[in-house]
C-alpha cells in the first residue's frame, strides 16, 4: 500500500543507528492531543483496484471523441504527433525538479531555451519567460509588468471586454491587493477597439486586447500600437499559437508583451489543465519579467552550455522585492509545445492554421444558410480563425442537450454564460480534426433539433 | 550519471564516465532545421477554400524544419543529459523528490479524462466532478480544514490565493488596516514574494537558538496592524516548530490568521492535521506531498484548504454534490459566496488531481502515515551517519529534512563545491544556500521512497568528498568532471545575455 522500500530488517537497523525503538518516536516534537490523528479516508488498494476504479470513473465522462466536439473558447482538440508524448514519457524530463544545477539539467535547459527561441519567432517578440501556468496568469503577470514600468503613475488597464472572460477574471483577481482601476469596456461583446482607444491617457499602464478575440475575430490593429505608445502605455495582446502559423504576429503590429496558452501546441485538454502560459515581451522589459529565463553560456572547458539566468528577478532571491512569486511554472507542457512545434515546422504549422480556417469557414456558411440561425451577427464580415458565434433559434443549452443527447456531438460553448446580450448564441470551434463529414454531421444536427 | 558504488573506494580522483559523450554539444533544433524537411503529413483540405484575409497574413512563421527521426532523436539525446529521481538519488531539500508512480502517468492519460473539455456541459463530466469532489474532501480531511479550492497551480500560487483570501476576510470584517505579514526569516523565498504580490507587507521574524521562529518576537510583533502569519511546519530546517501552540493562540489573539506553507506536508501526512493545530489556510503541493512529478520545473498542483471562518471566501468554482431525493449523487460547479474570483482558467491542473487520487487511494490513511515515518526516519539516519562529518546546527530530532553545513575548516571547500563533486558520486545534490539563516547550508530531504543501501552510499559519498577536501581540495574545487558540461559562466550568462537562438535553418 506504499512505495516504500524498507525491509523489517533494514527499519530496525535504521531505527537502532537513530536510537529510538519505534518509528513514532521519532516524533517527539508533535504536540500530542493532535498527534496520529484517524484519517477518514477510503482503505488502500492495490494498483489493480485503482486502475479498475479510475477508468470507471473516467467512463462516467462523455464527449471525449474530438471529431465530435465543437468546443473552443480557450480549450482546443488539435492534432498530438506522437512524438509529443514519447518526449514528455522520458523519466530524466519529467521526474526532474528545477534546473538550479545545470551540470546534469542540460537537457531540459537546452529544451526550454529552444522553446524561448520558438516563442519568441512565433510572436515576433524578443524574450521569452520558460512558460507560466495557463494563458490567464500569464495575462495577469503582463498586467502586473506594465503597472511595475507605470512607477505607479499609470494605474489604469484597459481591458478589452472580447478578451476570454476567465482571462479578465483572473486579472482582476491578480490586482485585488494592487492600486489599479481596471476599465473594462463596456461588455457589449462587440469590442469596439475606437472606444478603448479613447480612454488612453496619462494614467494608463496598458492596453489589452485578444487577437483573434475570444469570438475567434481578427482585431482591426492597424494604428493601435502608434496610439497605445503615443500615450506612453503599452499593448498587451493575448493570441493562438496556432493562428501565428499563417496569421500576422503581436509584435508585427506593434505588441509589447504578448500572451498565449499553449495547450493547443501538443497539450490534451485535460478538463482544464495542465496547460502553458506563453509570455514574450520586448528585450526592453527583460529584467520585469516574471519566471525562468534560460540563457545560454559556456563551461569552463569553453563548450556551449545553458543555465537559469537573471535570477535576481526571482523570489528565492529577491523575496519580497522579486518581480513575482513564481517558482513552480509548467515545464513539461513546454517541453510539449517545443517537441509539437519541431514536428510539426514551419510548413505543418502553416497548413494546420490553413486547415482551421478553410474548415472553420465551411461550417460558418453552411450553418449561415440554415434556417434562423445567424453567423457573427455582431460582426457581420469581420474575418475569423477557427471559432466563430451562432445566433440560434432555441436557447444554446437546450441545442446543446440535444445534440449531445440525440446525436453524440459536443456542440459550442454557450455565450449567455458570460454575455448576458448574448443568450442564444454559441461559439463554435473548428479545427484541423473536423473533416467535411464532421462538419456536415453537426450541420445536419443542427437542422433537426431546430426544424 | 552512474551511481556507482566503485567511485567511492576507487583510486582514481576523476571517476571514469561511460556515458560521457564525445562531442557534449548537441546542435539546436534550428541549427539541424533544413528548408523543406517535413516531420508530419496531413490530410488534404476536402472543403472549398475561403479567402484569406490578405491584410492579416503572416508570410513565414520561422520554425525549424525536422524530419520526425530528427525530432526523436534530439529529445532523446537531451534526455540522456538531464537527471531525474528515475536516474538517481535527488536528496534536494523542501522538494520531496520521491518516486512518481507509473500507474498514475497511465492513469491520467486515460482518454476519458485526457481529452475531456473543461467547459463542457456538468452531466457529460460527472466522472471528473466526482474525482475532484472525492479529492477536495480528502484533502480537507489530511489536513483539518473545513473547504478545499484545487485551483491554484502551484505552491506559490496557493500562497497567493491564501493571501488573498486573508485580505478579503479581514476588509468583509472592517479590518483593511491589517496590512502586515509576519514571516519568520527561515522561510521559502515564495512567502514574502507573494505577500508583496497579495498588496502585505512582510515583517522578517528572526530564530531562537533550537531553530524554533523566536517566540518573544512574535508577540512583540502582534498588534491590530497584523493580518497573519505565514508558517513552514516543520520548517525548513526540517524542525518541527516547539512552539507552534503558543504561535497560534499569539497571532489569533492580535485578530491575525495563521497560514501555513504546506511544502512540508510529506513530514505531516497522517502525523497531525495543521488544521488541528489552529492554522487557517494552508496549500498542499500535490506535487511534493502527492508524488505527482515535478516535471523539471513543473506543472505542479497547489490546492488551497481553509477554516470554517475563509470557506466563503475560496476561489470558485469548487465542487459541490446534490443528493436528490433518490440519494443519487449529482456533482455541481458551485461559486463561494465572497469568494475572491478565479485564479487560474478552468479547475486548475485537472491532470495532477488524476494523480494525486490515485495515489491517495492507493495508500489510505495508514499509508500516508507510513510515509511521513519513513521520510523522517530516513532523514533523521542521514544527519545521524553525517553529522560528524558535516556539522548540523541545530542537531535535535528533525522531520523529513535537516540542514548540515557544507563549509570544510581550513580546505576553502564550500557547499556549492560538495554538491558538484557529488554529482560525480552520481547523486543529485541536496538544496543548498538555502534557508538563508545556515551559512554554507545543504538541506537534505531524502523521502520515504529511498532504500537503507541508497542512503548508505550516499553517506559513504559525502564522507568520501569530506577526505578528499583534506587530500585534495583542488579536485573538489574543480568538480564536477564526469558531466556532459562542467561548471558553467552564470556571470557571462547574465551579462552576455543570449536568451534565444539566432541560428538561421540551412537551405533546401
Amino acid at each position: 500500500m506504499t512505495y516504500v522500500p524498507h525491509t523489517e530488517r533494514e527499519r530496525a537497523e535504521m531505527l537502532a543507528v537513530i536510537g529510538v525503538e519505534r518509528t513514532d518516536g521519532l516524533f517527539g516534537d508533535v504536540p500530542e492531543h493532535v498527534r496520529f490523528p484517524k484519517l477518514k479516508l477510503p482503505p488502500p488498494a492495490s494498483e489493480i483496484e485503482i486502475e479498475r476504479e479510475m477508468q470507471a470513473l473516467a467512463d462516467r465522462n462523455s464527449g471525449t471523441d474530438p471529431s465530435a466536439s465543437f468546443l473552443g473558447a480557450g480549450a482546443y482538440h488539435h492534432y498530438r504527433p506522437a512524438t509529443v508524448d514519447y518526449v514528455l514519457q522520458r523519466g530524466e524530463f519529467y521526474t526532474a525538479y528545477t534546473p538550479y544545477q545545470p551540470e546534469v539539467s542540460q537537457g531540459v535547459l537546452q529544451a526550454m531555451f529552444e522553446y524561448q527561441s520558438m516563442m519568441c519567432r512565433l510572436t515576433a517578440l524578443e524574450v521569452s519567460n520558460a512558460s507560466h501556468y495557463d494563458g490567464a496568469t500569464a495575462l495577469a503577470e503582463a498586467v502586473l509588468l506594465a503597472l511595475n514600468v507605470g512607477q505607479e503613475k499609470r494605474t489604469k488597464i484597459l481591458l478589452s471586454p472580447a478578451v476570454h472572460p476567465q482571462y479578465r477574471a483572473v486579472v482582476r483577481t491578480y490586482l485585488r491587493g494592487i492600486h489599479a482601476a481596471v476599465v473594462a469596456g463596456d461588455e457589449d461583446g462587440s469590442a469596439d477597439l475606437d472606444q478603448l482607444k479613447s480612454q488612453l491617457d496619462q494614467s494608463t499602464a496598458a492596453l489589452v486586447i485578444q487577437s483573434p478575440n475570444f469570438f475567434g475575430q481578427f482585431e482591426a490593429v492597424e494604428g493601435l500600437s502608434a496610439a497605445v505608445h503615443a500615450a506612453g502605455a503599452l499593448l498587451i495582446v493575448v493570441t493562438d499559437p496556432i493562428a501565428l502559423g499563417r496569421f500576422r504576429a503581436p509584435g508585427a503590429y506593434g505588441a509589447d508583451v504578448a500572451v498565449a496558452d499553449g495547450q493547443c501546441l501538443g497539450i490534451p485538454p485535460s478538463f482544464g489543465g495542465p496547460h502553458l502560459g506563453i509570455f514574450t515581451a520586448r528585450m526592453a522589459h527583460v529584467r520585469r519579467l516574471s519566471g525562468h529565463l534560460v540563457g545560454e553560456t559556456v563551461d569552463l572547458e569553453g563548450r556551449r552550455g545553458y543555465v537559469l539566468t537573471l535570477a535576481t528577478r526571482e523570489q528565492h532571491i529577491r523575496r519580497a522585492k522579486a518581480t513575482s512569486n513564481i517558482c513552480t511554472n509548467s515545464t513539461v507542457c513546454a517541453l510539449a509545445a517545443t517537441a509539437y512545434l519541431a514536428t510539426v515546422g514551419k510548413t505543418g504549422l502553416r497548413q494546420i492554421a490553413e486547415l482551421c480556417f478553410h474548415n472553420s469557414h465551411y461550417a460558418a456558411a453552411a450553418i449561415a444558410g440554415l434556417d434562423g440561425f445567424q453567423v457573427n451577427p455582431q460582426a457581420p464580415g469581420k474575418p475569423f480563425f477557427k471559432e466563430f458565434v451562432v445566433r440560434l433559434p432555441r436557447p444554446a443549452a437546450e441545442v446543446n442537450r440535444r445534440l449531445c443527447q440525440e446525436f453524440g456531438i459536443i456542440g459550442g460553448y454557450d455565450l449567455g454564460r458570460d454575455y448576458p446580450h448574448l443568450q442564444h448564441h454559441m461559439l463554435i470551434a473548428v479545427t484541423e480534426l473536423h473533416n467535411r463529414a464532421a462538419i456536415d454531421r453537426l450541420v445536419a444536427a443542427l437542422g433537426q433539433i431546430t426544424k | 550519471m552512474k551511481n556507482s558504488g566503485e567511485m567511492t573506494t576507487g583510486a582514481s580522483p576523476m571517476p571514469a564516465d561511460r556515458f560521457r559523450p564525445k562531442d557534449p554539444t548537441i546542435p539546436t533544433l534550428y541549427q539541424q532545421s533544413v528548408e523543406g524537411r517535413r516531420g508530419i503529413d496531413l490530410p488534404d483540405l476536402d472543403v472549398p477554400e475561403a479567402a484569406l484575409p490578405a491584410d492579416e497574413l503572416n508570410p513565414d512563421c520561422d520554425l525549424p524544419e525536422l524530419s520526425q527521426l530528427d525530432v526523436a532523436r534530439h529529445f532523446l539525446a537531451l534526455s540522456q543529459r538531464n537527471f531525474g529521481i528515475d536516474t538517481g538519488f535527488y536528496p534536494l531539500g523542501s522538494c520531496t523528490m520521491k518516486y512518481n508512480p507509473k500507474v498514475n502517468e497511465q492513469i491520467a492519460r486515460l482518454p476519458g479524462f485526457a481529452e475531456t473539455h473543461p467547459l463542457q456541459d456538468s452531466e457529460s463530466v460527472q466522472g471528473n466532478l466526482e474525482l475532484m469532489f472525492s479529492l477536495q474532501q480528502w484533502l480537507a480531511e489530511i489536513g483539518g480544514f473545513a473547504g478545499v479550492s484545487l485551483q491554484p497551480a502551484a505552491g506559490a500560487h496557493g500562497e497567493f490565493t491564501g493571501l488573498l483570501m486573508m485580505r478579503a476576510y479581514h476588509r468583509d470584517r472592517g479590518e483593511p488596516d491589517r496590512t502586515r505579514i509576519l514571516i519568520p526569516d527561515s522561510a521559502h523565498g515564495t512567502n514574502p514574494a507573494s505577500t508583496t504580490m497579495a498588496g502585505f507587507t512582510a515583517v522578517e521574524l528572526p530564530s531562537d537558538a533550537r531553530g524554533n521562529v523566536d517566540l518573544d518576537a512574535v508577540r512583540a510583533a502582534c498588534d491590530g496592524s497584523v493580518a497573519g502569519i505565514m508558517m513552514t511546519n516543520p520548517n525548513t530546517l526540517g524542525l518541527f516548530e516547539e512552539h507552534i501552540g503558543e504561535v497560534v493562540r499569539l497571532v489569533h489573539g492580535c485578530g491575525g490568521l495563521v497560514y501555513g506553507d504546506g511544502a512540508n506536508l510529506n513530514a505531516l501526512a497522517g502525523i497531525a492535521r495543521p488544521g488541528d493545530l489552529g492554522f487557517d489556510v494552508m496549500h498542499f503541493n500535490l506535487h511534493k506531498t502527492f508524488a505527482t512529478p515535478h516535471g523539471g520545473g513543473g506543472p505542479g498542483a497547489g490546492p488551497v484548504g481553509v477554516s470554517a471562518r475563509l470557506t466563503d471566501f475560496l476561489p470558485g468554482p469548487v465542487i459541490d454534490v446534490d443528493r436528490g431525493a433518490t440519494g443519487d449523487a449529482r456533482y455541481v460547479l458551485a461559486s463561494p459566496k465572497k469568494s475572491i474570483g478565479r485564479v487560474s482558467t478552468f479547475f486548475g491542473n485537472f491532470g495532477m488531481f488524476v494523480r494525486a487520487y490515485a495515489y491517495i487511494r492507493r495508500h489510505g490513511g495508514a499509508g500516508l502515515r507510513a510515509n511521513s515515518e519513513h521520510a523522517v526516519l530516513n532523514a533523521n539516519y542521514l544527519r545521524i551517519r553525517l553529522r560528524d562529518t558535516f556539522r548540523v546546527p541545530f542537531d535535535r530530532m528533525n522531520m523529513h529534512e535537516f540542514v548540515c553545513q557544507g563549509a570544510i575548516e581550513d580546505t576553502g571547500i564550500r557547499a556549492l563545491d560538495i554538491s558538484k563533486r557529488l554529482l560525480d558520486y552520481g547523486f543529485h545534490p541536496p538544496t543548498n544556500y538555502f534557508p538563508l539563516i545556515v551559512p554554507e547550508a545543504l538541506m537534505i530531504e531524502p523521502t520515504e521512497t529511498e532504500s537503507k543501501p541508497t542512503l548508505d552510499a550516499f553517506v559513504e559519498a559525502m564522507k568520501a568528498i569530506a577526505a578528499e577536501a583534506q587530500s585534495d581540495p583542488a579536485l573538489v574545487k574543480g568538480a564536477p568532471y564526469s558531466t556532459p558540461v562542467r561548471r558553467l559562466d552564470e556571470v557571462k550568462a547574465a551579462r552576455a545575455l543570449v536568451l534565444s537562438d539566432r541560428a538561421k535553418a540551412a537551405p533546401g
